[in-house]
């Protein structure tokens, strides 16, 4: 029970740091800011990595699953990242 | 060694930190977008550090592929077309939560002596019911913003299937946080309930709310994340998820307020053209008949000649009609001459939340010269032209005046309180609302029929005759 206390302390402060910061971003940059998200909520592959690296529990099932979820989760990370450069580097030029 | 990859973890979220803090403006976003980058590099060479990953091969094809397209999209897809991105790209990851989850029951269940806690088994089935429903409702709403998926007219059915779901699913929850050993088949079937629930959810939403229902949906592609990072006590994941998932939910407000809302009415109201607008064409042809002032683009550009500040005011339509380049053009021209030039972006302009920005950007509009709404609408009264482009419900003072309206308490662009009014409009069909626009009849209002691009290249030209 102490690790889902930890875990549920580090999420509300988490969703407190997150409002404040998300609240000063300024509207002009509000559509970099969803696809800047989409990347980094492409961390899930850190838990698709695990599955499909085949530990010791894994099946033949949990493997594929694995698979796919990197490749989902690697579309996020590779598009959200160069797609919000594309955009904000508009914003740069004057 | 798993201390140094927890480690590794508190260091990529703290860089992800950092990375949405530059995002607080247009100056530092372009670093902040690299940290975040940098966070995830992170992130990946730890996890590829576990001891449960035995093979690499698998997780390299898996990047490979995956990043190879990610990479080829970001640089092919056109700035008009980022509201179906940003909803495809929410889908993903809503479905990446929702295998990983799945892969980490299965291994769960080889797992001998594995003792399955309470809290663990209704995160599992948080991120199975979050990231189904955020898979299937962000690809109805990139078949809405495509034009390929049309409203769901039976508003009523729709809520009563979802309330159906939503039942069952509650029922199977409970069941299996009692029994959740071996429950492959619970599992298996919750996730297609949860499938159908995020179709059944976002079909009946009108396409004029999809920024609504776009953040909302990044929302939830966060929540299912965090929700994966309470079962496999990852803390990098609870901490990013709520952090796209406040996101989310910040953008959602933001939206339902600029359009008078609340979530609930977005949601399970039906299209707003269904809530009271929706007038027959007849009532429509009676309320613009002969009042609506037409002119040309060569009135326009007398207008525009002896002007001193002008506003545009673009909407929905400047997308469509890829007008924005067009805009950029003219206003370029116009400052040439000395008018001062600036554009009022409503927050509910465009598919999603600053998309308007996004598309003036590209065209090379400073940033400085797009303002919002509270910001300029004080000075549409020392403008001396507000140039509406595919702009409609968001200019129509009923919003203000008219109790009646279905629209009345939405916050509008004050456009008619500028000297001169030029809609640039294909017609005088309705917007989202399916109301009549009370501004068109205004005598203070010049309608110029066309596409927006074509009419600002004649009035570019009529001006350079002048």
């Amino acid at each position: 029970m102490d690790m889902l206390i930890i875990s549920l302390t580090i999420f509300v402060l988490a969703i407190f740091v997150g409002v404040e910061i998300i609240n000063k971003v300024p509207p002009t940059l509000h559509t970099p800011l969803m696809s800047g998200s989409n990347a980094i909520s492409g961390i899930v592959v850190v838990g698709a990595i695990i599955s499909a690296g085949g530990g010791e529990h894994t099946t033949a099932l949990s493997t594929i699953l694995g698979v796919l979820a990197v490749i989902l989760a690697s579309i996020n990370i590779f598009g959200g990242f160069f797609v919000t450069n594309r955009m904000l580097q508009m914003f740069k030029k004057k | 060694m798993n201390s140094f990859i927890n480690l590794c973890y508190l260091v990529s979220a703290v860089l992800f930190i950092l990375g949405l803090k530059g995002m607080t403006s247009p100056k530092t976003a372009v670093r902040g977008n690299k940290l975040g980058a940098i966070g995830m590099t992170v992130a990946i060479v730890a996890a590829l550090l576990d001891h449960n990953v035995l093979s690499y091969w698998w997780i390299l094809i898996g990047l490979v592929i995956g990043g190879g397209i990610g990479y080829v999209w970001s640089k092919r897809v056109p700035m008009t077309s980022m509201p179906e991105m940003v909803a495809a790209l929410n889908g993903f990851g809503g479905g990446a939560s929702l295998l990983v989850a799945v892969a980490s029951y299965i291994e769960s269940q080889h797992t001998p002596l594995f003792a399955s806690t309470p809290d663990w088994s209704i995160a599992m089935i948080a991120s199975v019911l979050v990231g189904a429903v955020t898979l299937t409702g962000s690809f109805i709403a990139v078949g809405k913003l495509m034009g390929k998926v049309s409203d769901a007219k039976n508003v009523r059915l729709y809520k009563a299937l979802v309330k159906l779901c939503a039942i069952v699913v509650l029922a199977g929850t409970v069941y299996f946080v009692m029994h959740p050993a071996n429950a492959y088949l619970l599992i298996g079937v919750l996730g297609l309930i949860c499938l159908l629930l995020g179709v059944l959810l976002v079909m009946p939403i009108g396409g004029a709310d999809m920024p609504v229902v776009i953040s909302l949906l990044n929302s939830y592609s966060g929540i299912a994340g965090a929700a994966t990072g309470f079962i496999l006590h990852n803390n990098g994941l609870i901490i990013t998820g709520s952090l796209v998932g406040a996101s989310g939910i910040i953008l959602t407000g933001i939206m339902c307020k600029a359009m008078n809302r609340s979530l609930t009415n977005v949601l399970f109201g039906g299209s707003l053209a269904e809530q009271g607008g929706g007038v027959s064409k007849s009532e429509s042809d009676a309320f613009y008949d002969g009042k609506v002032k037409q002119a040309d683009a060569d009135d326009l550009a007398m207008i525009l000649d002896t002007a001193s500040s002008v506003i545009f005011v673009p909407g929905y339509g400047l997308a469509v009609a890829q007008a924005h380049h067009a805009t950029r053009e003219l206003a370029t021209l116009l400052e040439k001459r000395g008018i001062k030039v600036k554009y009022a972006i409503h927050p509910v302009a465009g598919r999603m939340p600053g998309h308007m920005n996004v598309l003036l950007a590209e065209a090379e509009v400073p940033y400085e010269q797009l303002i919002e709404m509270d910001v300029i609408n004080p000075e549409f009264q020392q403008a001396d032209v507000a140039i509406v482009l595919g702009a409609n419900d968001v200019t129509n003072p009923a919003a203000s005046d008219d109790p009646a309206s279905p629209i009345y308490g939405m916050p509008i662009l004050e456009v008619h309180n500028a000297k001169t009014v030029a809609v640039i409009k294909r017609s005088l069909s309705p917007g989202f609302a399916g109301i009549p626009n009370k501004l068109f009849i205004n005598d203070n209002t010049l309608m110029v029929f066309g596409d927006a691009k074509e009419v600002q290249q004649r009035v570019i030209a009529a001006m350079n005759d002048l």
